[in-house]
């Protein structure tokens, strides 16, 4: 009780403090005095200030894309060397710089608080911001996803972490019905600016209901954006982009990413939600990824490279809506797809990817689609059949060579 | 089924007798406009001191609270002539008979206390500053309805009024009331929530883990169970092992309200609106009846008697009940109250007149509002080369 009263005072201290800079009523609307101070980066290495969607559209497909290493970082901050951190640590600092800029921004979810939350993502941040604004809930998904989403409908931002996404099935009724589709129903009238987040996949061996990959159950939900981060400045980028727009967003993170090393620069920086992210260009043919199964394309991209092939990865990022605009480029370019995903093969994300190119970019394609996805198996607990259940760079390997066999 | 109608009637006329003796009670104090009426019944309060049965009141107040639910009734009435017209499609969820709980609870509150509620929506509309226009053309599904057209009888909210809706599925409004509550705690705006939710819903989980939530935290959280007896078509005493609703929140406290006496349901939720902002939630059940049946794909009397219905609508009638009130104290003449009512019923037909003139939505509608515009998701086709829709 004192500590949850504690924290109010700390919050109504910081609004006391900031009350100039702060109108409360408006509190997502600081953004626009904020426009100054951070610059969007894009896949390509171009930087702009505040959000404008118009230079998206002029992009040409660039053939020396940037991959995010840091001699290739943007030119503003090729003096800074950056630091080094882990994909939590991203992701910590990512929701820490925006509940330090927006009052409103909270984080709820279970031993979030106290505990720092059972992947560290928010560890320290309670002794920090207090109780009642990195809460701790109840083991009671649906109402608390519930009331994060009340909370978002009445002007908060509240980001809710689910331990384990599989978790959030448990409150799909609120995040269909109510996230998704207040915005339209009432008119416009609520936004809903919420985050759903939480680590998703397989793991090593947690057993077939804790390595579930359910980005498959929400792709149809209309109203909301999916975003799956992969690395550690994509994952800072996606928070900070997640908790400003004003969309509800789910944000992938995956179990076995959390501890990569990466080197970010030390700036703020906030990504493009909708864009999907050019790791590797090449000609032949056109591999389409995300999250973990970036990694295993990469470690076949080597096995490829060696052989003679050059594929050119893209890791999509966003999965709802697709960027097709930087998918079809490369499919224009290369006229081979190859979809390698985690997710389940029926219903799921590489489908309606397989789907959304074959409609619009059928005339480029010289082979048919291919989809790599894990199987349609819950994920066993044994280690070897937990393997076979995800795509192996292995068989990555053996479907480009399938499906550049007409260039031999 | 001899039993359930038993049960039943004895458990709603069991109002029938204080009803008679409470105007015996009555005190006008003529020099001051200031009233005092006692209530039907007596609070009953779970964990808690109820307060007391003694409502203060003043003429413009009874005047306004027949003259709101006089309003509501007739909309609800002409929704349902509008139904079987099928102008009016899908469900339609009827208000009429609880229309006392939505215009207490106006009388107790302001318009930045939060009111989030369930299907049955319509008169809660109308009383936290909603139009008839709005309404019907929403109904309507017309372009000027309060959500666009693009929501529907289940689906009416009003931001500027404190309305948050508005919701389809049982039970999934009292968590996002709950959120509301604690945005209102975190924001330390000295403001409420009531969260209204129906006999039936009260069997959900959704509703023990919001009230934990509420109760650990102390948020201003006003949980009202709209009592009336039928959730769908299942009595209450089939529903619930224990119908008590009041007491079913155990830590939080809980109060039981005639929800058919306007000055009952205000001076409660008064009560609660400071209990609330000190303590944390508690939960108020309204005794209440609907007179149609669950929606108006129902007809209302497979599950209950005609003779249950009009019973009620004879000894508990909130618009009768403050028809009496005002002409025992020579507010108004029975004239002018039959005069209001004609106005009132012209100023529905009117507005039904003019929700039918209102345009469709255009077809590019289809896609606005799905997104917020600025945050760069606008709804393109499939290849992002062809704009399908642009936002407003």
């Amino acid at each position: 009780m004192a500590a949850i009263s504690q924290g109010i005072e700390a919050t109504t201290a910081l609004f006391l403090a900031n009350s100039n800079k702060f109108l409360f009523s408006s509190c997502g609307s600081s953004l626009s005095e904020k426009k100054r101070n951070f610059f969007v980066v894009k896949s390509d290495g171009k930087s702009y200030s505040g959000l404008n969607q118009q230079q998206r559209r002029a992009q040409k497909v660039v053939t020396n894309a940037i991959a995010t290493k840091k001699d290739k970082a943007p030119s503003s901050t090729a003096s800074k060397p950056g630091h080094e951190l882990l994909l939590f640590e991203a992701l910590r600092e990512g929701l820490e710089e925006e509940m330090d800029r927006d009052p409103c921004v909270c984080v709820m979810g279970e031993d979030v608080g106290h505990y720092g939350g059972s992947y560290k993502v928010t560890k320290g941040l309670a002794e920090k911001y207090g109780d009642l604004r990195v809460l701790d809930t109840p083991i009671a998904e649906n109402s608390f996803t519930g009331m994060g989403i009340g909370a978002a409908m009445s002007g908060l931002r509240p980001i809710v972490e689910g331990m384990n996404m599989g978790f959030l099935l448990l409150a799909f009724n609120q995040i269909s019905n109510n996230c998704g589709m207040l915005h339209y129903t009432s008119g416009g009238q609520f936004k809903i600016p919420i985050v759903i987040r939480g680590p998703g996949g397989v793991g090593r061996q947690l057993g077939a209901e804790h390595s579930q990959r359910l980005e498959s159950y929400f792709q149809s939900i209309p109203g909301i954006q999916m975003v799956a981060c992969s690395t550690a400045y994509n994952a800072k980028g996606l928070m900070k982009a997640a908790i400003r727009s004003e969309n509800p967003v789910i944000l992938f993170e995956h179990v076995l990413l959390y501890n990569l090393k990466e080197r970010i620069p030390d700036e703020e920086y906030v990504l493009n939600l909708e864009e999907a992210e050019m790791v590797r260009p090449g000609e032949h043919v056109t591999i389409l990824t995300y999250s973990r199964m970036r990694y295993h394309v990469m470690q076949a991209a080597k096995t490829l490279v060696n052989k003679g092939y050059d594929p050119e990865v893209i890791d999509i990022r966003s999965l709802k809506p697709f960027d097709l605009y930087t998918i079809g480029n490369s499919v224009k370019k290369t006229h081979r797809v190859l979809i390698v995903e985690e997710c389940m093969r029926t219903g799921g994300i590489g489908a309606s990817l397989t789907a959304a190119i074959t409609e619009n970019f059928h005339d480029y394609l010289d082979a048919p689609i291919v989809c790599l996805s894990s199987q349609d198996v819950p994920t066993p607990y044994s280690g070897t059949l937990e393997e076979w259940t995800v795509v192996q760079p292995a068989q990555i390997v053996a479907a480009v060579e399938q499906l550049c066999q007409l260039l031999r | 089924m001899a039993l359930s109608t038993h049960r039943t009637t004895t458990t709603l006329l069991r109002y029938l007798t204080p009803t008679i003796s409470s105007l015996r009670h009555v005190s006008t104090d003529c020099s001051s406009s200031t009233i005092t009426v006692e209530t039907s019944v007596p609070f009953t309060g779970h964990n808690i001191d109820p307060p007391s049965r003694s409502v203060d009141t003043t003429p413009q107040e009874l005047m306004s609270f027949f003259r709101d639910m006089a309003l509501m009734r007739r909309k609800e009435i002409a929704a349902d002539s509008l139904y079987k017209a099928k102008l009016i499609r899908g469900f339609c969820h009827l208000y009429d008979g609880q229309e006392a709980v939505a215009v207490g609870m106006e009388a107790a509150i302001n318009r930045k206390d939060c009111i989030i509620t369930a299907y049955r929506d319509h008169c809660i509309f109308l009383g936290r500053g909603g139009t008839l226009l709005e309404s019907f053309a929403e109904l309507m599904g017309r372009k000027d309805g309060c959500s666009k057209g693009k929501g529907g009888s289940m689906h009416f909210y009003k931001k500027e009024g404190g309305f948050y809706g508005g919701h389809g599925i049982v039970g999934a409004q009292i968590p996002l009331g709950c959120g509301l509550a604690f945005a209102q705690k975190y924001k330390n705006d000295e403001n409420v929530t009531f969260t209204l939710y129906g006999d039936g819903a009260a069997n959900q989980g959704q509703l023990f883990e919001a009230l934990n939530m509420s109760a650990l935290w102390d948020l201003p959280a006003i949980l009202v169970c709209e009592n009336n007896h039928y959730g769908m078509g299942t009595a209450e005493w089939r529903a619930a092992k224990n119908p008590a609703y009041y007491k079913r929140g155990d830590y939080v406290p809980g109060l039981k309200v005639d929800g058919m006496d306007a000055l009952a349901v205000k001076q409660a939720c008064r009560f609660a609106k400071e209990h609330a902002l000190k303590n944390g939630p508690i939960i108020l059940e309204m005794d209440t009846y609907r007179y149609h049946g669950h929606s108006m794909s129902d007809p209302g009397s497979t599950y209950r008697t005609r003779d249950e219905i009009s019973g009620v609508r004879q000894e508990r009638d909130p618009i009768e009940r403050v028809r009496k009130l005002l002409l025992s104290h020579d507010i108004a003449s029975e004239k002018e109250l039959k005069d209001i009512e004609k106005e009132l019923r012209k100023e529905v037909d009117e507005a039904i007149a003019k929700a039918k003139e209102c345009p469709l939505p255009e077809p590019s509608e289809l896609f606005t509002n799905i997104y917020v515009k600025g945050s760069g998701a606008e709804s393109f086709g499939a290849d992002r080369k062809e704009v399908r829709a642009v936002l407003p």
